[in-house]
């Protein structure tokens, strides 16, 4: 059991977490932040592993993880 | 379920103010866990330069002052002299560190000075738009190199970590890059290294990290990624290039 | 006890500096200074706690005195005229950050590489800023090997006090001087404390930052005034200057450093022939002594200001005078020193 925790007004959008991504659970939302990014989110919940690869690889330390 | 990755508390609650995609907001958090793993964060003094990360001053949280344009090993030498129970670490891009501050970066690492450098290299000048940096690539085009890096004027792109690592006051030099989680995961290795080797007194300590540049690149930060290890790896080899076992 | 000892002023300077608790110097070989750099690194290696480096450039010894400073020590790098200009970045950003330190400029003739003997030619770049933007570095001039050590042990209060750099402005021939000097008990005086702004790391409290920059350009402005609020303390509170005859004299001599030392033999001279000369010598000349020179100017109608530059205090004299009088000049540049005898001629031709 893991989840993480995204910061969608810390989020620019600049979608490196998406590779980051061993799972190949997270995408971009399709909606805008207050800064006019779209924020990214994760699909399928359930299979994240809690690895952390997408927090270490965001620029922006927009992403919290929890295991 | 615990926390198992958090902002670190070396780091302020400011956004960062860097482009979407860039690596200085990746290098900003290693160099604060650093901080935070070796708990050092309240004896710690920042020297921030000249170029993006002018800003560094307000995301890191801890004593901080800016340096003039690659003066930054200068200033950080008279700070750790003076405080020499201190931890020192220079943040610099390559136009700073190794180009206009190419004779403080080289004397400093040369007297051993026992300070941290953290070396961005990303083969441009970002502050000011996207010129040609001492470390831009051959054929490499710029606002400053228009039709690509000519090696036979404007030299060759200086690889800055073999180059100080011939310096017998080294302690630790190292390259990494950003651009996957595996490299960053030993990026951050190299980084605890560097402090470590500080916090022992062994003396001057380099990181060189390979990073993007996606706005000055004209590349989203995806292909930027792709661009560094596709070009910059092949010239700047990832390593240790000295460690302070070989200091004797 | 006080000791009177004879020594050369370029390293009077240094023990002066020392004994002010000036335990950190970063410096760089030029002649005609190189003694004090010499003298502080056979000093300060020896002691405890106390750094000297010799650094990579002029460029990299100012940057080290700001980083020294930043930690709340009393430092000094010292140089001759090219060097000095190398630094003007440095001070520009010391003086922005609002850090005190010493700076010893042992004037040489310039431009250029110029030649190694004594000028006068730096008064502009000392007194109007010298780098880039608005701002003042105090400057204080001596004229003798024990004004040297007063003056360095002052410039360090006067740079605490005001958290400014302070230049020592002498020359070269000041600086290879040797006289009888006095290092005397000083009075304790009250300095702020550093506390505020030291950098020492955040233990305890929030952090702090030294950033002598700002983007926003009202609070750049800001500060701009914050900092001319010191400088107009200091034209008020900080002024020194020495006079000499000032009462019905024909002409006024106004001369700093070296060249007043020369005005001195010139009165004397000038005397037996029967030809009353007056001296001001500003100490210091940043704050510049305006008032004591309009004030002359009130009763003396013929000035003539000496210096070896091709005319740069004058500007200054004239200011105060405000066409009150008649300023001249006379200047020897490039390294040569005016003689009394040609002040003395040169005088005669405005007391026709
Ligand atoms: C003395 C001086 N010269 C030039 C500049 C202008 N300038 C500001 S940043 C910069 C280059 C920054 O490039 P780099 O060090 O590679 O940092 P980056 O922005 O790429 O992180 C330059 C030339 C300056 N501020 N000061
Ligand atoms: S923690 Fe790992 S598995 Fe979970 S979303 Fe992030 S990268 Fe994917
Ligand atoms: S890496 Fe960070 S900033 Fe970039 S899209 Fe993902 S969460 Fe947003
Ligand atoms: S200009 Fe380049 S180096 Fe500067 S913040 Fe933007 S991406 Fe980063
Ligand atoms: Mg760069």
């Amino acid at each position: 059991m893991a989840k993480i925790l995204i910061d969608e007004e810390r989020c620019k959008g600049c979608e490196l977490c998406i590779p980051a991504c061993p799972k190949h659970i997270m995408v971009m939302a399709e909606y805008f932040n207050k800064k006019g990014y779209h924020p990214a989110k994760q699909i399928k919940p359930e299979e994240c592993t809690g690895c952390t690869f997408c927090a270490i690889t965001c620029p922006d330390v927009a992403i919290e993880v929890y295991k | 379920m615990k926390k198992v990755f958090e902002s670190p508390k070396s780091l302020t609650k400011d956004p960062f103010t860097y482009c979407p995609g860039c690596h200085h907001g990746i290098a900003h958090r290693l160099v604060a866990e650093a901080l935070d793993e070796f708990g050092v964060r309240e004896k710690t003094i920042g020297v921030c330069p000249v170029g993006c990360s002018v800003f560094a001053y307000v995301f890191f949280d801890c004593d901080m002052i800016c340096a003039a344009h690659g003066r930054a090993p200068a200033v950080a030498t008279g700070i750790k002299r003076a405080k020499p129970d201190s931890i020192v670490f220079t943040y610099q891009g390559d136009g700073d560190l190794a180009s206009i501050g190419t004779a403080e970066i080289v004397h400093t690492a040369n007297r051993g000075e026992n300070i941290t450098v953290i070396f961005i290299n990303n083969a441009i000048y970002g502050m000011t738009g996207g010129q040609m940096a001492p470390t831009t690539l051959v054929g490499q085009v710029t606002q400053t190199s228009p039709y690509g890096r000519d090696p036979k004027t404007m030299g060759y792109p200086i690889k800055v970590a073999e180059m100080l690592s011939t310096l017998k006051g080294v302690a630790y030099i190292s390259r990494v890059a950003l651009s996957k989680p595996a490299y960053i995961l030993k990026a951050k290795k190299a980084i605890r290294k560097a402090f470590q080797s500080q916090i022992e007194g062994k003396g001057f300590s380099l990181v060189e990290i390979l990073s993007t540049c996606p706005t000055n690149w004209g590349l989203s930060p995806i292909e930027a990624n792709k661009w560094l290890e596709e070009n910059m790896i092949p010239y700047y080899p990832l390593g240790e290039f000295k460690t302070p076992e070989e200091v004797s | 006890m006080e000791e009177k000892m004879l020594m050369k002023g370029n390293e009077a300077i240094g023990e002066a500096a020392i004994r002010a608790g000036c335990h950190f110097y970063f410096g760089y070989p030029i002649t005609p200074q190189s003694e004090l750099t010499a003298y502080m690194a056979k000093k300060l290696l020896k002691m405890k706690d106390a750094v000297f480096v010799q650094a990579e450039s002029e460029i990299a010894a100012i940057n080290m005195v700001y980083g020294a400073a930043s930690t709340g020590v009393r430092a000094m790098t010292s140089s001759s005229s090219p060097g000095i200009s190398l630094k003007q970045e440095g001070i520009s950003y010391i003086a922005c950050a609002e850090l005190p330190c010493v700076i010893v400029n042992m004037q040489r003739g310039g431009p250029g590489l110029g030649s190694i003997q004594p000028g006068q030619a730096d008064y502009f770049q000392a007194t109007k800023g010298g780098g880039h933007g608005d701002y003042h570095l105090i400057v204080l001039a001596p004229s003798s090997v024990q004004e040297l050590v007063d003056l360095t042990m002052d410039a360090f209060d006067l740079a605490d006090k005001y958290t400014n750099p302070a230049m020592i402005l002498g020359d070269g021939l000041i600086g290879q001087m040797m006289e009888a000097v006095e290092f005397k008990e000083r009075k304790k005086i009250n300095l702020p404390d550093k506390e505020g702004w030291t950098l020492t790391g955040c233990k305890g409290r929030e952090k702090k930052y030294i950033v002598p920059f700002n983007l926003d350009p009202y609070e750049m402005e800001k500060l701009n005034l914050k900092i001319q609020e010191k400088y107009n303390k200091l034209k008020e509170k900080e002024v020194r200057y020495e006079t000499v005859n000032l009462d019905n004299a024909d002409l006024i001599i106004v001369a700093y450093g070296i060249v007043a030392r020369i005005a001195k033999t010139v009165m004397s001279n000038a005397k037996k022939e029967g030809i009353n000369i007056g001296l001001i010598r500003p100490i210091t000349l940043f704050p510049f002594p305006e008032k004591i020179i309009a004030e002359t100017s009130e009763k003396v109608n013929k000035f003539l200001v000496v210096e070896m530059s091709m005319g740069q205090m004058v500007e200054d004299v004239k200011l105060a005078v405000n066409g009150k009088a008649e300023v001249n000049f006379y200047g020897r540049v490039g390294g040569v020193i005016p003689t009394q005898s040609e002040i003395l001629t040169e005088i005669k031709k405005y007391l026709k």
